[in-house]
C-alpha cells in the first residue's frame, strides 16, 4: 500500500466520522418516566401511550399544549345540529406505507376501538359508541350522527388514531359495527402493532423499533403532511427511576428527561450546560370527604359525621396552608388550587380568589358547627402515585390537627388504596385528577354528582354527596351544544361546589422537563413529551 | 446418575405446585388489578366486560385451576397490562439478565478467587490485611448507593461509560445479545461490576478462610515434605479442595441474581428480568409476576440440580444417589 492509498483511506474515515457527527446532530434521546405499555393507539388510554401514539399516528383533530383541539387530518369541522357533525379531511395525506388517507381508514379506525379484542376497556370507544351512523357523502367528508348530543365530540376524536384499512382483508368499508363494518379478515391485535408489522400511521415518525423494557426507536416520517419535524431519529428509553434519568441526562447519554425531581433541580440550576421548564398540567391534587352517616374512620364525641356540615368542610379548607406546601414540599413545583382545574382552561372561573389560609376562623368554624373539641379521623393517602404525595398528606393531617382535627395519616402503596378508595371504605382521602377533555366537565361530571352510572355521572362519588341544585345544573351544562353557553354553565357548577366543598382542591402539579442546553421545550399542560415540539436553537 | 436426576425432577415438580399456590394466592391477596387498569370513568358495564376477560370473576380457586389448566398447555397466563402472553416478557427480557449476571459472576470469581487465595495464604502479611478490610466494602456499601456512585464517577465525571441502558445488540441465534458489540460492552460494565462487588467479597472470603485452613491441612504439609512444587501444592491441593463452597455459593448467586437483580436493574435502567417484576408488582400484573416466580424457581431448581452433579466432579468423595435435594 502506497502513502498515498493510506492518506486517502485515512481521509475516508475521517469523513465518515463527520459525517456520523453531523447524523448523531440530528437524533434526540429522550428518557421517559414511564413506558409506553404498547405501540397499538388503540390498546390503552394512557399519558404515555397517547404521547407516542402522537408521534406515530394522527387524529381527525388535534390537541396543542394547552389542550385546546386545532386541526389535523380534519381542516373544518362544523356542527350542523344538536347531533350532526361535518368533518372535511385533507386530501394530502398519505400514510408512512404510501397509501392515500381517505375517509375509509377513519370508519375502519372507528370500528376498530369497537373490535380491539385485546385493548383494555373503557380505551377511546366513549365517542364512537354514541355514534349512530357516519356518512361519507365523498372520499373525503364525514357527516357523524350520534345518539346523544355530545358537545366534546371533537375532543374526543382528537384522541382517536387513524389507522390505514390496508392492514386488514375487506370488502366494502361502512359504519356498521353488527357486521363487522365490511372488515372480513382478523381484525389486528396489540401484538400486530407492537411487532411493527401494522403500526402503519399518517404522523410526523414511523416506528423502527420497539423493544419493551429497552426502548423506542422512531425514524422521520418523510411523507409526512405536516411540517417536517427536526430531528431525523429520535429514540425513547424508559427510565423509571428519577436519580438514574438525572444522571443519564448529566453524562450525556439523554438530551432531554422527563419528570427530575424538583429537589434535584439545584443540581443543573445555573449550569449553563442544561435547562429545564416548568409547565403547569391540568392534574389536580384533592381531599374528598365521606359524607355516609356511618362513616368508617371518624369519630366525633357525639357520633355524628362532621363532613356533614358545611361549616367543618370551609373550616378544613381553611386550615392548610396551600402556599407552604407549594414552596417547602413541592419546591414550586406545583402551583395552590382554588378550584378543581387552573384558570384559563374551559369552564374554569376566571377571577376565583386564592382559597384563604386561615387556622384562626378555621376553629371558630369548628366551635361554630359544635365540635369546640374538634374531633378525630384517619386520613388515607397514596405514598407512590403523585408527587411526593406522602409527604403533602402529612403536612395536611398536621394542619388539621392544629385546629383541633386530630388526623392520623395512613399512606399506602396506590395498587391497595385505589381498591379500597373504590370499596368506599375511605372517610377522607386525597386523590388526583387530570382533565383528559382539557374542560372543567371531566373532574366534575366524574366526582361530584350523584352516582348515575346509566348516565355515566358521578361514578367516583365514592363519598355520596348529593346536591340536586349542582345536578340540575352540571347536566344541563354537559348537553349544552353552545360554547359560550356550556362555559357558564359550568362556572356556576364549579362556584357552588366551592360553596359547599364536598371536595377540598389542594393544588395543581406542574410537569417538570430537562434537556441539555441548545435545545428548547416548551412543556404541555397534558404533560405529553412530544420529540416534534423539542426544537434545537439553531 | 439417571435415577438421581430422574428423582429429582420429581421433586422439582412439586417444588413448583407448592410456589405456584404460594404465589397466587399472595398476589391475589394485594388488590383488585381493574382498579389499576381501567380508568375511574370507565362505565360499570365496560368495567364488567373487563373483569370477566380477565377472568376475575371466578372465585379464586377456580382461577388457581384455570391456571393449572393454562399451564399444563405451557401457558403461564397473558400479561393484564400489556397484553401479551407473560411468558413472552419474560423470555424477551431474559438474554439482557443473563449476560449481565454472567459478565458479574466471571468477574467476581476471576477476581475474588486469586485474591481470596493470596490473602489465605499469608494471613498475617500487610497485603492479606488489605484484601480482607477491603473486601468488606464490597458487600457493606448498599447496592443501590454504589451503582450511583460508579454513574456519577465513571459516566458524569470521567464520562468513561454511559449511565444506563443497554447497548447496541446483534443477534446471535435469534437471540438479541449486546456483549459482542464494542457499545454493548460499554453499557454493560458498570451494571455488571455494581452486581459483582458483593458476590466478589463473598467468592474472596470464601476463599481465604478456606485457603488458611486447607493450607494447615496434614495432605498439604505432606506434599510440600514431598517436595512438591508450591504451584503445584495451590492449584491442585488449596484450590480444589476450596472450590465446592464456592461453587455452592456461586450456584445459588447465580440464581438469585438472575430473578433479583432488581436494584442493579433499576439504577442503571437495564431491561432486565428483576425491573420487569417490580414494575409487574406495582401494577398488579399478577400473571407475570406469578409466571416470573415460576420461571425463577425453575432456574433456582435446575441450577442447584447443576450445582450437585458439579460437587461430584470436583469431590469424588461425593455420592449423587444418596443425596437429597
Amino acid at each position: 500500500m502506497t502513502p498515498h492509498m493510506r492518506r486517502g483511506r485515512l481521509l475516508g474515515a475521517l469523513a465518515f466520522t463527520l459525517l456520523a457527527g453531523t447524523a448523531s446532530a440530528e437524533d434526540l434521546t429522550i428518557a421517559l418516566s414511564s413506558e409506553p405499555t404498547a405501540v397499538d393507539p388503540h390498546y390503552h388510554d394512557l399519558s404515555s401511550n397517547n404521547a407516542l401514539t402522537m408521534h406515530v399516528f394522527d387524529a381527525l383533530l388535534t390537541t396543542d399544549a394547552q389542550q385546546k383541539v386545532q386541526p389535523n387530518l380534519a381542516t373544518r369541522w362544523t356542527n350542523e345540529g344538536p347531533t350532526t357533525w361535518r368533518f372535511e379531511l385533507r386530501d394530502d395525506v398519505v400514510f408512512s406505507d404510501g397509501t392515500p388517507f381517505t375517509a375509509e381508514d377513519v370508519i375502519f379506525s372507528y370500528c376498530r376501538v369497537l373490535n380491539n379484542e385485546t385493548a383494555v376497556s373503557g380505551s377511546f370507544d366513549e365517542a364512537i359508541k354514541n355514534m349512530a351512523s357516519i356518512e361519507t357523502p365523498d372520499d373525503h367528508t364525514l357527516v357523524f350522527e350520534t345518539n346523544e348530543p355530545d358537545p366534546l365530540l371533537p375532543i374526543r376524536l382528537a384522541q382517536i388514531a387513524i389507522i390505514s384499512d390496508e392492514i386488514v382483508e375487506h370488502g366494502e368499508i361502512s359504519f356498521d359495527p353488527e357486521s363487522a363494518c365490511g372488515v372480513t379478515g382478523a381484525w389486528p391485535t396489540v401484538n400486530d402493532f407492537n411487532d411493527g408489522s401494522v403500526a402503519v400511521g399518517t404522523g410526523p415518525y414511523a416506528i423502527e423499533s420497539y423493544v419493551k423494557g429497552s426502548g423506542i426507536d422512531l425514524v422521520r416520517n418523510e411523507r409526512y403532511f405536516g411540517e417536517t419535524p427536526e430531528w431525523e431519529r429520535v429514540s425513547f428509553k424508559p427510565v423509571p427511576n428519577a436519580g438514574p434519568r438525572l444522571a443519564g441526562l448529566l453524562s450525556g447519554d439523554y438530551d432531554v428527561i422527563e419528570n427530575p425531581a424538583a429537589r434535584d433541580l439545584s443540581r443543573i440550576e445555573g449550569s449553563d450546560d442544561y435547562e429545564y421548564v416548568i409547565t403547569p398540567s391540568s392534574r389536580v391534587i384533592y381531599l374528598q370527604l365521606d359524607m355516609r352517616d356511618d362513616s368508617p374512620f371518624v369519630d366525633a364525641p357525639d357520633g355524628s359525621n362532621p363532613f356533614q356540615d358545611v361549616r367543618v368542610r370551609r373550616a378544613m379548607s381553611m386550615a392548610i396552608d396551600r402556599e407552604a406546601i407549594v414552596e417547602r414540599i413541592m419546591d414550586d413545583a406545583a402551583a395552590p388550587a382554588n378550584q378543581f382545574l387552573p384558570a384559563g382552561m374551559f369552564g374554569t372561573i376566571a377571577d376565583a380568589p386564592a382559597l384563604e389560609y386561615d387556622p384562626e376562623r378555621a376553629r371558630e368554624l369548628l366551635a361554630e358547627a359544635g365540635y369546640p373539641d374538634g374531633f378525630s379521623v384517619t386520613f388515607h393517602a397514596t405514598n407512590d402515585r403523585y408527587i411526593n404525595d406522602a409527604q403533602v398528606a402529612q403536612a395536611v393531617a398536621q394542619f388539621f390537627t392544629r385546629i383541633g382535627i386530630e388526623t392520623e395519616l395512613d399512606a399506602m402503596t396506590r395498587s391497595i388504596f385505589f381498591s379500597r378508595r373504590s370499596g368506599r371504605e375511605f372517610s377522607l382521602s386525597m386523590g388526583g385528577w387530570g382533565s383528559d377533555t382539557g374542560e372543567a366537565s371531566s373532574f366534575l361530571r366524574q366526582w361530584v354528582p350523584t352516582t348515575d352510572d346509566v348516565a355515566g355521572l358521578g361514578g367516583s362519588n365514592y363519598g355520596g354527596w348529593s346536591d340536586p341544585e349542582f345536578d340540575v345544573v352540571l347536566r344541563e351544562a354537559i348537553a349544552t351544544m353552545d360554547d359560550a353557553e356550556r362555559e357558564a354553565l359550568l362556572q356556576q357548577a364549579g362556584a357552588r361546589v366551592l360553596e359547599q366543598m364536598p371536595y377540598i382542591p389542594l393544588h395543581y402539579e406542574s410537569t417538570i422537563w430537562a434537556f441539555r442546553s441548545g435545545l428548547d421545550y416548551q412543556g404541555r399542560a397534558d404533560q405529553y413529551t412530544l420529540a416534534t415540539a423539542i426544537t434545537s436553537d439553531e | 446418575m439417571t435415577l438421581f436426576i430422574l428423582r429429582r425432577a420429581i421433586q422439582s415438580v412439586f417444588v413448583l405446585l407448592a410456589v405456584s399456590i404460594v404465589v397466587f394466592f399472595a398476589v391475589y391477596a394485594i388488590g383488585d388489578p381493574v382498579e389499576l387498569l381501567v380508568s375511574p370513568d370507565t362505565s360499570a358495564a365496560e368495567r364488567e366486560v373487563m373483569i370477566r376477560r380477565l377472568g376475575l370473576d371466578l372465585p379464586i380457586w377456580r382461577q388457581y385451576l384455570v391456571f393449572l389448566g393454562n399451564l399444563a398447555q405451557g401457558d403461564l397466563g397473558t400479561s393484564f397490562v400489556h397484553g401479551v402472553p407473560a411468558v413472552e416478557l419474560i423470555l424477551q427480557r431474559l438474554p439482557a439478565t443473563l449476560e449481565l449476571v454472567v459478565l458479574s459472576l466471571v468477574i467476581a470469581v476471576s477476581i475474588g478467587l486469586p485474591l481470596g487465595m493470596i490473602a489465605g495464604l499469608a494471613p498475617e502479611t500487610r497485603t492479606a490485611r488489605t484484601i480482607m478490610t477491603g473486601s468488606i466494602f464490597g458487600y457493606s456499601l448498599p447496592a443501590f448507593w454504589q451503582g450511583m456512585m460508579l454513574i456519577f464517577v465513571f459516566a458524569v465525571f470521567l464520562n468513561w461509560a454511559p449511565a444506563a441502558g443497554r447497548g447496541d445488540t446483534v443477534s446471535l441465534l435469534g437471540i438479541e445479545v449486546s456483549f459482542l458489540t464494542a457499545d454493548g460492552w460499554s453499557h454493560l460494565i458498570l451494571p455488571a461490576i455494581n452486581l459483582a462487588l458483593p458476590n466478589l467479597a463473598l467468592v474472596l472470603r470464601l476463599a481465604a478462610s478456606g485457603t488458611a485452613e486447607a493450607r494447615l491441612q496434614d495432605y498439604v504439609k505432606y506434599a510440600r515434605a514431598k517436595g512438591v512444587r508450591r504451584g503445584r501444592i495451590v492449584r491442585r491441593h488449596i484450590l480444589r479442595n476450596i472450590l465446592v463452597p464456592v461453587v455452592t455459593v456461586i450456584g445459588v448467586e447465580f440464581g438469585s441474581l438472575i430473578a433479583y437483580s432488581t436494584i442493579t436493574e433499576t439504577v442503571f435502567a437495564w431491561p432486565g428480568m428483576g425491573k420487569l417484576l417490580i414494575d409487574s408488582v406495582y401494577q398488579l400484573d399478577r400473571p407475570v409476576v406469578v409466571a416470573y416466580v415460576m420461571i425463577a424457581t425453575f432456574i433456582f431448581v435446575s441450577v442447584n440440580l447443576l450445582v450437585d452433579l458439579a460437587y461430584a466432579v470436583l469431590d469424588p468423595r461425593v455420592e449423587l444417589e444418596k443425596g437429597a435435594s
